[in-house]
């Protein structure tokens, strides 16, 4: 991040400065870090309202249901997660919202899923495989119905404005295997002279086909809030059920 | 046919937040959930996320308008668009191919800038059609979700979506030429 960040800065405001334009870009600049602001109220009632919500869902076990329901699809993608229903819960939220193009909904909920993936993050400033996992199938979901380009299509006066459909549930559908595999890849590469800190139990590490088979019994125990599950150090998942219940 | 669905689907989407929104509260109450408590405290919680996103939008967005308005991106789009060629994506769609990343509304713009100009159901249009609709704002998501909890290092993430981005966009021109020919 900080060399993309310092890249895109410098590298537009030399650019600024040999087209001439500095003044455009100056005033862009403070423009969009107006606009950044303006974003984030917009967003602050909204994510204000669906944290509660999903505070109601929390302590009403209805995302534990949620999660169970998901289980045997995200157990494929995210194997470090069996066991936090809370995370699986807010995962499934966030991508259903996504799914049915409700935006407003679906950001407030992944970051709440970003929020239960922080708090099984060994490392606090570095993204968990998992958090890449989510934000890649996130950005390369599919939406049932694209209903803005169908909107912009319909008002240009296109024959057949939704025609495009199925065309971009083919194209996300590239695009999500693309990035699950890219992210599998990445993975990979990323553990070579990398070592498991001893106690935190990174399962990460394990190599995707290994990883279900090494839990004891990886349906059932996990999800039951309060219950200890024998024979393993706090990780993943059991830190939340411990959590749940003296919280 | 298609105004049916649309209006089936738009009624979907009209019952869907309220819908579940009284499914969350029916569920609390039935559970003895103290739903007003735990709403507010969840809410709380809401306003910490958002003081925490905000630094990382600034930084952001600030860094993609300057590298926009610069001229840089259309410098990029003009060295990239004779590899696009070869690749099958029309050059009308490759300024969206590298706005779209970067900017949600600017890119919004832009597909009805190619729409109007060549027509929604010319090739072109077409393209940018299921371009937009298949990609998504990588660097604003990324600047949400990752600020959110104060991620520093994203590790390969930015790379992963930009290689699904790339293939959403090849997938998109190649799609299109088959089903509907160029």
């Amino acid at each position: 991040m900080e060399y993309i960040w310092a890249g895109l800065l410098a590298i537009g405001f030399v650019a600024g400065i040999l087209s001439g334009r500095l003044e455009e870009v100056t005033k862009a600049a403070f423009d969009s870090a107006g606009r950044a602001v303006e974003l984030s109220i917009g967003l602050l009632g909204i994510i204000c309202l669906w944290s509660g919500l999903m505070k109601i869902m929390e302590k009403s076990g209805v995302i534990n249901i949620i999660a169970r329901m998901a289980r045997p699809f995200l157990r494929i993608l995210f194997p470090q997660l069996i066991g936090n229903d809370r995370a699986m819960g807010a995962i499934v939220m966030n991508l259903a919202a996504n799914f049915m193009g409700l935006g407003n909904a679906a950001t407030p909920l992944g970051i709440k899923a970003m929020q239960e993936l922080q708090k099984v993050n060994t490392r606090k400033d570095t993204a968990s495989d998992a958090m890449c996992m989510f934000l890649v199938l996130n950005t390369s979901a599919i939406q049932l119905i694209p209903a803005t380009v169908i909107a912009i299509r319909s008002d240009a006066g296109s024959a057949a404005p939704a025609e495009i459909t199925s065309c971009i549930w083919a194209a996300s559908l590239c695009a999500s295997i693309a990035g699950i595999t890219a992210v599998n890849v990445f993975r990979r590469l990323g553990k070579v002279g990398q070592r498991e800190i001893p106690g935190q139990g990174d399962r990460s590490l394990v190599p995707p086909g290994g990883t279900r088979d090494l839990s004891p019994c990886p349906g059932k125990l996990y999800h039951q809030p309060g219950r200890r599950v024998r024979g393993r150090p706090l990780s993943y998942g059991n830190g939340n059920a411990e959590k749940k219940k003296t919280g | 046919m298609i105004r049916v669905f649309l209006s089936v689907f738009s009624a979907i989407s009209l019952y869907a937040v309220p819908v579940i929104i009284l499914a969350i509260l029916a569920s609390g109450i039935l559970r003895n959930v103290k739903i007003y408590e735990a709403f507010t405290e969840g809410a709380s919680e809401g306003i910490s996320t958002v003081i925490k996103i905000l630094p990382q939008l600034v930084g952001i967005l600030t860094a993609v308008g300057v590298f926009r308005a610069s001229g840089a991106l259309d410098f990029v789009i003009k060295l990239l668009t004779p590899a696009a060629t070869l690749l099958g994506i029309p050059a009308e769609a490759m300024p969206l191919a590298l706005l779209r990343p970067v900017s949600g509304s600017a890119s919004l713009a832009l597909v009805s800038d190619i729409i109007r100009e060549y027509g929604p159901d010319s090739y072109a249009g077409r393209v940018v059609s299921t371009m937009m609709g298949s990609t998504e704002t990588i660097f604003y998501t990324l600047a949400v979700y990752y600020g959110a909890v104060g991620i520093k290092n994203i590790r390969y993430t930015l790379a992963a979506a930009l290689i699904a981005d790339g293939v959403s966009v090849i997938a998109s021109a190649w799609i299109c030429a088959l089903v509907f020919g160029r």
